[in-house]
């Protein structure tokens, strides 16, 4: 049972087609600072008391309170690839950002997408005991399940805003919607994401429309950086067997039912950015099976060569 | 209670002919003099809008920058193993610590806007090399204990040179150090708990941890500035309760908690002749390298090209981006002046 609040942990039954739509403003945020009491906590990171955090869960999966099923987990483990590669990616605009505030925007926005790979991570470990470390760590390239447009590199800014705003709004489509899953973990991990995920949201849209009507350059960079990202948004919205049997058991959706509103969201802010959403091919894809770009490996060279270097180690 | 007329200080000199002018800035100037004393002696504070001498104005400005370019280099060596950290807790905890340097560094540039001096000034004089920031962090990071001897010395010396800060008697200054000394006792703490980790860990971590400790400490020491007999402006700072303790002082506690908690490290600091002089009450340390400290000040230190050049880097790479922004935000401004207009 994991402890959060409302989000707790009874089986949900339903579809999951028939989720509200919830797509304006941030929705409730209001989180149970009051009594956390945690002087020590770094001031610009305010932590609640009843956040659930990747300890929990990983302590009930140690404990036996929890454990997925072999379908949770390979899909959990298809999250959590997604959100580590990408912190990966984003962490490095931290100290390299424009401006100061995107130092610290990025990097918060980095934080919450490593705070997401980490509950997920542990959780799908749980099917193979394996901490979230030993799945970060100790596989390799084709044991990742993160899908390419997670790995593109960050380019220049406005390459990473297209990226970002891609993921923003695929990542809040998945995860509202996953706030019903029949598995209580997941729903609950994807309670918590999805509210920093809706100000990823926010924060690119606003990029998106600060880059498209700046200055002509900034324009320029936009449209390009939305041409070399937009062949991997396909790959999020591909079905397969794992989600067919997932979906079919209310864990969770399929991909493709994300499609819909993603492209009238999105959609909405190409039209108030006068874009044109980029007409390009789709590349293949394949990460959920394992095949990755040539980049991935350069990513797990420098994330886990340290780790590799004193196996068994702890830190 | 600083009266409002006492900011009026011109920036020119009245022209001829101005004389009536003239003395009337003389007698706002002793009248904010006489204020700007009183503040001092009751130990209370200026803020911005009260009359300061310009030298109390220029030396905080100096300080406040060069501790706002602190923080902003300071994100350098540690960003250099966010990528690495080897495990994803360390990851999460080093990417919030290293955002928290950049959060510092808007405080206290905003501090220091308080002063009169604009943000881009600030950051084009560093990237010019014409400001300073604190030498330590022209020190490379070279394994993972770097993270943790950081957090541990460079920290730890730097929240006992702040926290005086808090008291210091320009307000914009002091409450944000405040803030800062929270989250700097924050990241001191999880420095130590790196060390402790790899201590208590293989003779291959622990061997790292003490290397670590070894490269940092005497530059950790130094970063309290040269000795008393040394140090030119000191007498003036503490006069205006900008500086509450000397160097050598600080140094001196500063030294004595290291001894302390490097034992429960289970480490050693490299300086065998630290020991308590129970005459003068002090903690005593090992001679500095003085002339090492000048040499990375004057910019021959072993990482500061990279650094200013990092810096530059990203701020010349970022200019489209801020120009796009500025820009956006005239537009809006026009649209939403022409809606009111037609309103």
């Amino acid at each position: 049972m994991i402890p959060t609040g409302s989000h707790s942990s009874q089986a949900r039954t339903g579809s999951l087609a028939g989720v509200a739509p919830d797509t304006e403003g941030h929705g409730d945020i209001s989180v149970g600072v009051a009594g956390s009491g945690d002087s020590s906590a770094s001031a610009t990171r305010i932590t609640p008391g009843n956040a659930l955090r990747p300890e929990d869960i990983a302590l009930e999966v140690r404990t036996g309170l929890v454990k997925p099923s072999e379908d949770a987990a390979e899909y959990a483990l298809r999250l959590g690839d997604d959100a580590l590669i990408l912190a990966q990616r984003l962490g490095h605009w931290i100290s390299r950002a424009p401006e100061l505030e995107e130092d610290v925007a990025l990097g918060n926005i980095a934080l919450d997408q490593l705070g997401h790979a980490r509950s997920f991570l542990s959780y799908a470990g749980g099917a193979w005991e394996k901490s979230e470390d030993e799945l970060a760590y100790f596989r390799r390239e084709h044991e990742f399940r993160s899908a390419h447009l997670f790995e593109q590199p960050n380019g220049d800014f406005a390459v990473t805003i297209a990226r970002q705003f891609v993921v923003s709004y695929y990542q809040f489509e998945l995860y509202r919607r996953l706030t019903e899953s029949t598995d209580a973990t997941l729903a609950a991990i994807s309670a918590k994401a999805v509210k920093e995920v809706d100000y990823h949201r926010d924060h690119s849209a606003q990029w998106i429309l600060r880059l498209a009507q700046g200055t002509e350059e900034s324009r320029r960079r936009i449209t390009h950086g939305l041409r070399l990202i937009w062949p991997y948004v396909e790959e999020l919205f591909v079905d397969d067997e794992l989600t067919s049997r997932l979906a079919e058991a209310g864990t969770a959706v399929e991909p493709s039912s994300l499609r819909a509103d993603f492209d009238r969201l999105t959609g909405a802010v190409f039209a108030e950015a006068e874009l044109e959403v980029p007409n390009v091919p789709a590349a293949p894809g394949g990460g959920r099976r394992g095949k990755h770009s040539e980049h991935l490996g350069y990513i797990l060279a420098e994330m886990q060569v340290l780790a590799r270097e004193h196996p068994g180690a702890s830190w | 209670m600083a009266s409002q007329n006492l900011q009026s200080v011109p920036d020119q000199p009245a022209g001829p002919g101005a004389g009536d002018a003239q003395d009337q800035t003389a007698q706002l100037e002793a009248e904010g003099q006489a204020y700007f004393d009183r503040v001092m002696a009751e130990d209370s504070r200026i803020e911005p809008k009260d009359w300061m001498p310009a030298a109390y104005r220029k030396t905080l400005l100096r300080q406040i920058s060069q501790h706002a370019h602190s923080e902003i280099i300071g994100m350098q060596p540690e960003a250099n193993w966010i990528s690495r950290a080897p495990s994803l807790k360390r990851k999460a905890i080093l990417m919030a610590k290293v955002q928290d340097e950049a959060g510092h560094g808007l405080y206290l540039y905003s501090a220091a806007e308080t002063l009169g001096q604009s943000r881009d000034k600030m950051m084009d004089d560093l990237i010019a090399g014409k400001a300073r920031y604190s030498s330590i962090f022209n020190y490379p990071a070279l394994t993972w204990a770097d993270m943790g001897a950081i957090g541990w010395l460079v920290d730890g010396a730097a929240i006992c040179n702040q926290v005086p800060l808090c008291r210091a008697s320009y307000g914009p200054y002091g409450r944000a150090m405040v803030r800062i000394c929270k989250e700097e006792s924050f990241h001191q703490r999880q420095g130590f708990e790196i060390l402790l980790e790899l201590s208590n860990g293989t003779p291959a971590q622990k061997q790292m941890a003490q290397d670590a400790v070894n490269r940092w400490y005497a530059p950790a020491l130094m970063m309290f500035g040269p000795p008393d007999d040394d140090s030119p402006n000191s007498k003036q700072s503490m006069a205006w309760n900008i500086k509450r303790f000397s160097n050598d002082e600080l140094r001196s506690r500063f030294v004595g908690m290291m001894v302390e908690q490097v034992r429960v490290l289970g480490l050693t600091l490299p300086d065998s002749e630290v020991r308590f002089n129970e005459e003068t009450k002090k903690w005593e340390h090992g001679p500095l390298d003085w002339e090492e400290f000048k040499e990375v000040l004057a910019g021959r230190g072993p990482c500061n090209a990279q650094r200013l050049e990092r810096r530059r880097e990203a701020h010349d790479d970022g200019a489209w981006v801020r120009e796009a922004a500025a820009a956006y935000a005239a537009k809006q401004a026009r649209k939403h002046a022409e809606k009111e207009f037609a309103a």
